[in-house]
């Protein structure tokens, strides 16, 4: 390898459907807690679910500094989530940046923003139904059918000037740079649930190889929305909904599919030396990645798991680990048929007997499925529970079983000495896995 | 070691044609790819004009295989026809032991067209009956009965950004690193710096990258025409697109793909590979000024410049060629003419700059590939193609762009920018190979 640095994680920033921000979100986990609920703010009966992930309310414009609230009302929700999750991560580092010295929560100097850099998942947002609908009614004829010469003519101009700027997926990274004052590379990586897998090792790769000194990294994205709702729907991959806390139930027996949800994760990469000279509070040190394409299908998982094994064997060969070496598998289970399958298989093949002596963790029966945020928001579990050596339940799962080798967590949560874990996130539509291998840190 | 990354392939599938040598001699010749929108009723836009790709037909390119990815949407199509060029001019398709490992996918694509009058329909619904119901927001269950009926679930999942990569990866056995990225115009630009990137540090062998996008349709241009980026010149519009031109009145959309085959050094002389150049230079920054506009002072691009610079050990002097952003709005012609200055110093002057856009409109994610490949296409032939529409001279802009004519002019090295709304910069430097 040519890295030349080593990368920690200093900083890590939620925001979930069951907290924002580590300490409501690691309580709310150990608590087993589950944050899927009927969604109340349009009426979804038409719809193949009514349920979802919701975020705890949050104003945007206090997590940003003063001079920039006016520019909140450019932001769509997964925009807002990535702002909220930002500054989370930046507070948890105590890392100073423009926007927490600004906003008097940090001392400056800040950071120099030549070396620090973002690289932020997004998926492909959704127009807010309201204000799209309300303008595109201006184009409708006296039939009340939708006439494109109307709006042509007169009816777009109904709609907001910058509309568009609020749905360019780099928008999440744009406004986090400008808000933190980060100049160097930035990214946004759009690969569905892969994405934050894919941002984090990237941001590994280029503070490795010396391109910047920190980054933050990471994705968000919200399904909380009846055109992400309509679209998984389409796509036959919502979860049997009744019992909303029951509905998410990754790898169980009995699992019918996955949960719409919003949330972000953010975290704070630095180089070891640039955490050390400012003193920060290292939470891990990222030790590997793999990032792997499936070449079986582009929109059907492969049931012999080629694509995530493979990430996953590259991200321990990487770090120079066996699967001997891991403490706990920190699982994607969407909560999907055949996914969740190819994915259990895929943990046997990278990892063997090692499965059936390790604790896993899988939290989308609590938090659901955040798409681009969903992989980060995995890793702030796994990384809090290597911090505390404390492995939380797994809502909704199996014990093992006789199809199942993964060992999640049921009940209480339980003590075990986490050193290391693995974590693995793809997308559900498309071929792109992804794997990050994470140690604590020893000098 | 760092491993030197060159180019072994290269494909298109433009507004001027699908076919390097036939594009490549049209442009040239500055001709145009503009004309009047065809691919949805435009007529009463602010903008009825596009660059749109005509007569493609993706079983040509593909052959039999392009059966299997007839559900993709318009942009994986015109990813897989352009990697398809690229893939058999690498003559990777012949080599029997590549090992599906090494060989990774980093697109910059678009997400896929939507499919907008089945979405407005639902919109109205919903709308209406809120009215109706006097509730003054969407009526959420008429909305939905109406798109359950209406959407198409395959349609939708062929729209999320990955997908073109995803295609890509199955049709060329790529099972190694797989990404998409979509930081607006810059996307493609990112993309193939990334993929040098991936292969630099041996985590592949071959990559596939570059970018893909259509945003032709009725949502992308009311998007665009909202910010009022587009030329509205509708009774003149071959020459709408106007880079650096005191008369510009915005960029022209236009769609399309650029594709190439990466490959370390090591690999492609192994094989005995032919080597079309090397990517000696890679700089990414964010403007992180604001969400509106572009830094006054061009601080993004000048950092983005200066650290391909750095990365490919080279000075201005070297450069050849520079293929420009060049969009044909004030406020991009004007930046980056001011950052060129303050990389290039008093070579500034001297150095051949022209816009492509000029011609074939704004490929917006796929414009940066495209604009490479003519980078490469400059070098072997040292010839750079025109900025067409260039006849009025603007005070801002008072570099040598190029203008209306193809000049022969020896280019060792050539320079490319990509710069996207939110503040994204991006360049690459390729040279020739030695």
């Amino acid at each position: 390898m040519i890295d030349q640095h080593r990368v920690v994680v200093t900083g890590v920033g939620v925001v979930s459907p069951v907290g924002i921000g580590v300490s409501d979100f690691w309580d709310s986990l150990t608590e087993g807690k589950c944050g899927i609920t009927p969604i109340d703010t349009l009426d979804m009966s038409t719809l193949p679910s009514g349920i979802g992930g919701q975020s705890p309310e949050f104003r945007v414009s206090n997590f940003v500094p003063k001079t920039y609230r006016k520019s909140t009302k450019l932001m769509s929700r997964d925009i807002e989530l990535a702002v909220v999750a930002a500054h989370q991560a930046a507070t948890d580092a105590s890392l100073p940046t423009r926007c927490l010295i600004e906003r008097n929560e940090l001392e400056g100097p800040a950071i120099d923003p030549t070396r620090f850099g973002a690289n932020i998942g997004a998926g492909l947002i959704c127009p807010e139904l309201n204000e799209l609908s309300e303008a595109l009614t201006t184009a409708a004829d006296d039939a009340g059918e939708f006439s494109l010469k109307a709006w042509g003519n007169e009816g777009m101009s109904n709609l907001t000037p910058l509309w568009l700027l609020k749905f360019l997926p780099n928008m999440l990274a744009s406004h986090v740079t400008i808000i933190h004052d980060a100049q160097s590379a930035s990214n946004a990586i759009t690969c569905c649930e892969a994405s934050s897998h894919l941002a984090i090792g990237e941001a590994f790769r280029s503070i490795g190889r010396g391109v910047m000194d920190v980054c933050i990294c990471g994705g968000a994205e919200s399904k909380i929305n009846p055109m992400k709702v309509a679209r998984f729907g389409l796509m036959n991959r919502l979860a049997e909904s009744s019992d909303p806390q029951g509905a998410c139930r990754p790898f169980a027996a009995d699992r019918t599919g996955t949960v719409v949800a919003e949330g972000g994760g953010l975290l704070i990469l630095e180089s070891l030396d640039h955490a050390q000279s400012r003193g920060a509070t290292i939470y891990a040190e990222i030790v590997g990645f793999g990032s792997a394409g499936s070449t079986h299908h582009w929109a059907i998982p492969d049931p012999a798991g080629e694509g995530t094994t493979l990430a996953i064997r590259k991200a321990l060969k990487d770090a120079r680990m066996t699967a001997a070496d891991v403490d706990l598998i920190s699982t994607f289970g969407a909560g999907m048929v055949e996914h969740d399958a190819a994915e259990q298989v895929a943990w046997n093949k990278a990892m063997g007997s090692r499965v059936a002596e390790i604790p896993a963790l899988a939290i989308k029966g609590s938090v659901g499925n955040s798409g681009a945020g969903s992989g980060a928001i995995d890793l702030a579990a796994s990384l809090l529970a290597m911090k505390h050596n404390t492995v939380p339940p797994s809502r909704n799962t199996d014990a093992r079983n006789s199809e199942q080798s993964l060992g999640f967590v049921q009940g209480d949560p339980i003590d075990a000495p986490i050193n290391s874990f693995v974590s693995v996130a793809y997308g559900l539509s498309g071929v792109q896995n992804a794997a990050l291998a994470i140690r604590k840190f020893t000098e | 070691m760092r491993q030197r990354v060159v180019i072994t392939g290269m494909g298109w599938v433009t507004p001027m044609g699908d076919d390097i040598e036939g594009v490549w001699k049209r442009m040239l010749a500055g001709e145009c790819g503009i004309g009047r929108t065809t691919i949805f009723e435009a007529d009463t836009f602010p903008t009825q004009f596009s660059a749109e790709v005509r007569n493609f037909d993706l079983a040509r390119i593909l052959g039999a295989s392009a059966d299997k990815h007839r559900d993709a949407s318009r942009n994986a199509k015109f990813a897989l026809a352009a990697a398809k060029q690229a893939w058999d001019q690498s003559g990777l398709a012949n080599w029997t032991t590549l090992n599906p490992a090494d060989v990774g996918v980093y697109l910059g694509g678009g997400e896929g067209p939507v499919d907008f009058l089945n979405f407005a329909a639902a919109a109205v619904k919903g709308w209406q009956s809120g009215q109706a119901r006097g509730l003054d927001a969407l009526d959420g269950a008429a909305w939905g009965e109406v798109a359950m009926k209406q959407l198409d679930g395959t349609c939708e999942m062929e729209q999320d950004p990955n997908m073109a990569s995803s295609h890509l990866a199955v049709c060329f056995k790529a099972a190694g690193p797989n990404a998409n990225t979509l930081t607006a115009c810059a996307a493609s630009t990112q993309a193939i710096g990334e993929a040098t990137a991936i292969i630099r540090r041996g985590d592949a062998e071959v990559m596939l990258s570059g970018g893909t996008h259509s945003m032709i349709h009725p949502l992308g241009v009311t998007g665009f025409n909202r910010l009022t980026a587009l030329s509205n010149r509708n009774d003149d519009f071959t020459t709408a697109s106007r880079p650096f031109d005191r008369t510009r009145d915005g960029f022209v959309l236009g769609e399309g793909a650029g594709m190439i085959v990466l490959e370390s050094l090591e690999h492609a002389q192994a094989r005995g590979g032919k080597i079309l150049a090397e990517v000696v230079g890679y700089g990414s920054t964010a403007d992180a000024f604001r969400v509106t506009d572009i830094h006054e002072e061009g601080r993004g691009p000048v950092a983005s410049m200066t650290m391909a610079f750095k990365e490919a050990d080279m000075t201005p002097g070297d450069i050849g060629y520079i293929s420009a952003h060049g969009t044909g709005t004030s406020e991009n012609d004007k930046i980056e003419t001011l950052s060129i200055k303050k990389v290039f110093g008093e070579k500034a002057p001297s150095t051949p700059i022209s816009s492509i856009k000029s011609m074939m409109g704004h490929l917006i994610a796929a414009a940066g590939a495209v604009e490479i490949i003519t980078c490469v296409l400059a070098i072997r032939d040292n010839i750079v193609p025109p900025t067409i529409n260039l006849n009025t001279p603007d005070p801002n802009c008072d570099l040598d762009y190029v203008p209306l004519k193809a000049r022969k002019v020896n280019v060792n090295a050539a320079l490319s920018n990509s710069f996207g709304f939110g503040g994204q910069n991006d360049t690459l430097i390729v040279r020739t190979f030695e």
